[in-house]
């Protein structure tokens, strides 16, 4: 996607646009060629008029300096009754809702001139019936004889909306098949890939005792909407509980309220009976809560900082780091070497600087640091994420045997395999909301699949 | 992953010989800036180096020389402390002076007597320092106003409060001369004839600021506040998630920058002119956010830009013997400030490229450790 607007250059193959190839440098190559992205988030400012937007960086001159608004708007005119966009030109972007955004941000790629329109997950932010609105929009468009390339998580919606769908894992493509002849659970099946490796049959160690208790949590955003909802779980210690679902379904949120870094309604939140809920995020931490971010880069690592300060970091109250109000070196360092050595650490020291290491030793880094210090609770979020084969065995093994010990981890992951092969009992997210319970004993990967995509059936 | 800006504020380490050539290319650099600057204006820069070298070099100017220097090096520490988790407190300027001048109407009223007097001036000069950069800290974490703003504006305000408070409460007109009164004798900072062969004396302030620059070193680096800051500055993100208040550390930060803010005057007040006049100098503020640019944080490397920036300014005069514009000496600071930013830079994506180069070198042997992803 990125490739195709000129954002990132191919290693190789070649690109073809009507039947001619073309190379692109920049995204004004890809304009140039006749293809426009609507971004995910869109890009306009909110200050200005839908007109101002649309003609930003390509304004009409008039006479060497003067813009010709006159000719923009009518241009606009022209395009929004052409596709039956229904834009007003001189409204304020900051009156719109995101509906309305959306086909801004559509209309600036047609003022353009794209014959080609990249749609980046356009129904992620719209509800339902701006949803249906925005498929109507795009038949319109395709009527016209433009095309449309819509990328998508959501099964129902690429079976409804597309003429042809491509499906793409780990950056191959894996089929590409006609919506007529094909069901949303054969598509998942695609998605995911049925070869799953047998789920290892093992000794469930889950035991009674509670370790996280959470009722009713509801994270909303600044304008009131809730991306978490009414999220209720109980995890046991010895106990993995999975979260599976498309991203962006509200499970960084989740997350980042259960530690305590982002603000939430919740009815109950205990660890091992305590009620947090007030609690700081340190206070949580030092508590028992062990935490292995999703973006270890942003959330989990000072990358300019020797190995033995990461090591510190989320651990900054406690033994081996500090003594009292002192940094404790010679203990840091000391426990550092412990995790380089137990959780096989490929680094040439502990002094180097945690950018050095590949993303696996970083991951094995947090993953040890987090096991550390006794945590009653793990908060693993795509613990294997970006991890080559050997280490994501040995982040899977490390998470197994603490469970044996009795630790409560709650796992959030994309990848189904991870999810099924370690988790002692399944939940589905989707739009906030958990939808299902799902045995991770008898559920198939495409399944799991068409659940998380809320494809139908659900199990 | 570290962005310009962290470099250039010294958040990322240098290691060995590579913190020292920076510096030294950066100053080499500026001298043959200067050196064009001068041919083109018809003079001879070996003559004018030579000049400033010997003057420099004689008893008396290092006394002088150490002297400005304990004032700069404060305001840098001040500086600096800010700088350390991506504060950029500004407003040290005004800081420095609001708390000069009511320290110095205090210690003129002499309600203490001798050491007592000096205690008390010293203390109140840190609480006004704190409490007036503590309101950019408030302001940043409760109503989101960006501390450089808050921080110039309120520079602005501490000078006319300062001239009011001199004009209408605390001064006395001396000659012409309107300043606060002149403390007492016995409270006076001794100073100490550490460079012999000039009566001139070092003043005792010089004691505190080596203690100061110690103390930075060992909080940053040996406490558990210290690294919350640090760890703040790097990434925000991060320390967010490893329950560190950010809020909290701002206010903090924001107090301990203006708390030591609060003593650039007191070298001046204590230990030469006694008093808060037209004559107090200004602008020490700025001064210290070039010399903690220069020095990139580091305690011992702000002592030496410290030094070198005091060596410049007190030594520009002699420049006017040859007939040459003091001013040289303006741009030759400005040109070792950009010049050490920049060589900050090459030196540290050299150090990078070498440290992941040494890495997949030790880490070659059992397999192909793939080391691209360090530099995404």
């Amino acid at each position: 996607m990125k490739i195709l607007y000129g954002m990132q250059r191919p290693d190789e193959g070649e690109i073809r646009v009507d039947g001619s190839p073309v190379g692109f440098h920049t995204p004004a190559d890809a304009i140039a060629a006749g293809i426009g992205m609507v971004h995910q988030h869109f890009m306009l400012a909110d200050n200005l008029t839908v007109l101002e937007n649309v003609v930003l960086g390509s304004e009409p001159r008039r006479g060497g300096v003067a813009l010709d608004f006159a000719a923009a708007r009518k241009k606009i005119k022209e395009i929004s009754d052409a596709y039956g966009l229904g834009v007003r030109p001189d409204v304020p972007v900051e009156e719109l809702g995101v509906g309305d955004r959306q086909r801004v941000e559509i209309l600036k790629v047609l003022y353009r001139g794209a014959r080609i329109l990249i749609l980046d997950e356009p129904t992620a932010v719209l509800v339902p019936h701006e949803v249906e609105e925005l498929f109507d929009n795009l038949r319109g468009l395709v009527r016209e004889g433009l095309t449309i390339l819509f990328i998508s998580h959501k099964l129902d919606e690429v079976l409804r909306v597309a003429d042809e769908i491509t499906v793409i894992r780990r950056g191959t493509t894996v089929a590409t098949v006609n919506p007529k002849d094909v069901t949303s659970r054969k598509l998942a099946e695609l998605m995911v890939g049925s070869e799953l490796p047998s789920p290892e049959t093992r000794e469930s160690t889950v035991t009674d005792v509670v370790a996280l208790s959470v009722r009713d949590l509801t994270v909303r955003t600044g304008d009131g909407r809730p991306v978490v909802e009414n999220v209720s779980f109980d995890i046991r210690k010895g106990e993995v509980l999975g979260i599976a679902g498309v991203e962006g379904n509200g499970q960084a949120e989740l997350v980042e309220a259960i530690m305590g870094m982002r603000p939430c309604e919740v009815g109950t939140l205990t660890l091992g009976g305590v009620d947090i809920s007030q609690w700081s995020t340190l206070k949580r931490r030092a508590g028992g809560i062990g935490y292995i971010p999703e973006d270890r880069h942003r959330h989990g690592l000072l990358l300019e900082s020797p190995l033995w300060e990461n090591r510190i970091l989320g651990h900054q109250t406690r033994r081996p780091n500090v003594k009292g109000p002192w940094i404790d070196r010679a203990g840091a360092r000391a426990d550092t070497r412990r995790i380089v050595e137990q959780y096989d650490v490929r680094t040439p020291g502990i002094d180097v600087d945690a950018a050095t290491l590949s993303g696996g030793n970083q991951q094995k880094l947090i993953v040890g640091r987090e096991m550390s210090g006794d945590p009653v609770l793990l908060i693993a979020s795509h613990p294997t994420r970006g991890v080559d084969i050997g280490a994501q065995a040995a982040i899977w093994d490390h998470l197994r045997t603490a469970r044996a010990a009795g630790l409560a981890v709650l796992l959030i992951s994309a990848d189904l395999d991870e999810l099924i092969g370690l988790s002692d009992t399944l939940k589905v997210i989707l739009r906030g909301r958990i939808v299902a319970d799902v045995d991770p004993a008898n559920v198939t990967p495409e399944q799991l699949g068409s659940a998380m995509t809320g494809a139908g059936e659900g199990v | 992953m570290s962005g310009f800006l962290d470099r250039m504020l010294g958040r990322v380490r240098l290691g060995g010989w590579l913190a020292v050539a920076a510096p030294v290319i950066a100053v080499v650099f500026a001298v043959l800036i200067t050196s064009v600057v001068l041919l083109a204006a018809g003079k001879d820069p070996v003559e004018a180096f030579t000049t400033l070298a010997d003057y420099g070099t004689q008893p008396r100017s290092m006394a002088m020389i150490l002297n400005t220097g304990v004032m700069y090096y404060i305001s840098a520490l001040a500086v600096a402390v800010g700088f350390r988790m991506n504060l950029f407190n500004i407003g040290v300027d005004g800081q420095y002076r609001l708390a000069a001048v009511i320290a110095a109407g205090l210690g003129g009223a002499a309600v203490a007597p001798g050491v007592l007097n000096i205690i008390l001036v010293i203390v109140v000069a840190v609480v006004v320092g704190a409490l007036w950069a503590a309101i950019a800290g408030l302001l940043r974490v409760y109503r989101g106003v960006s501390e450089v703003i808050s921080t110039i504006m309120l520079n602005a305000i501490a000078t006319g409060l300062g001239s009011w408070l001199v004009s209408e409460h605390l001064g006395v007109l001396t000659g012409n001369d309107l300043g606060t009164r002149p403390i007492p004798d016995d409270a006076h900072m001794p100073g100490i004839p550490l460079i012999p062969g000039t009566p001139v004396l070092v003043n005792g302030f010089v004691v505190v600021a080596v203690l100061l620059g110690i103390a930075y070193w060992v909080v940053l680096n040996r406490t558990r506040f210290g690294f919350e800051l640090r760890a703040t500055g790097k990434s925000e993100t991060a320390a967010v998630a490893s329950g560190v208040s950010v809020k909290k550390m701002i206010v903090v930060t924001m107090i301990l920058s203006g708390a030591v803010a609060g003593l650039i005057g007191m070298p001046e007040l204590l230990g030469a002119s006694y008093k808060y006049s037209n004559n107090f100098p200004a602008g020490l503020g700025f001064t210290g956010i070039a010399i903690a640019l220069l020095g990139r944080n580091n305690p011992v490397g702000m002592a030496v830009g410290a030094l070198l920036w005091s060596f410049l300014d007190n030594s520009s005069n002699q420049l006017q013997l040859l007939d040459i514009s003091k001013e040289i000496v303006q741009i030759m600071q400005g040109v070792v400030v950009l010049s050490v930013i920049i060589a900050y830079e090459l030196v540290h994506r050299y150090r990078i490229v070498a440290e992941q180069r040494r890495v997949s070198r030790e880490l070659a042997a059992p397999q192909e450790a793939p080391k691209a992803e360090a530099t995404a």
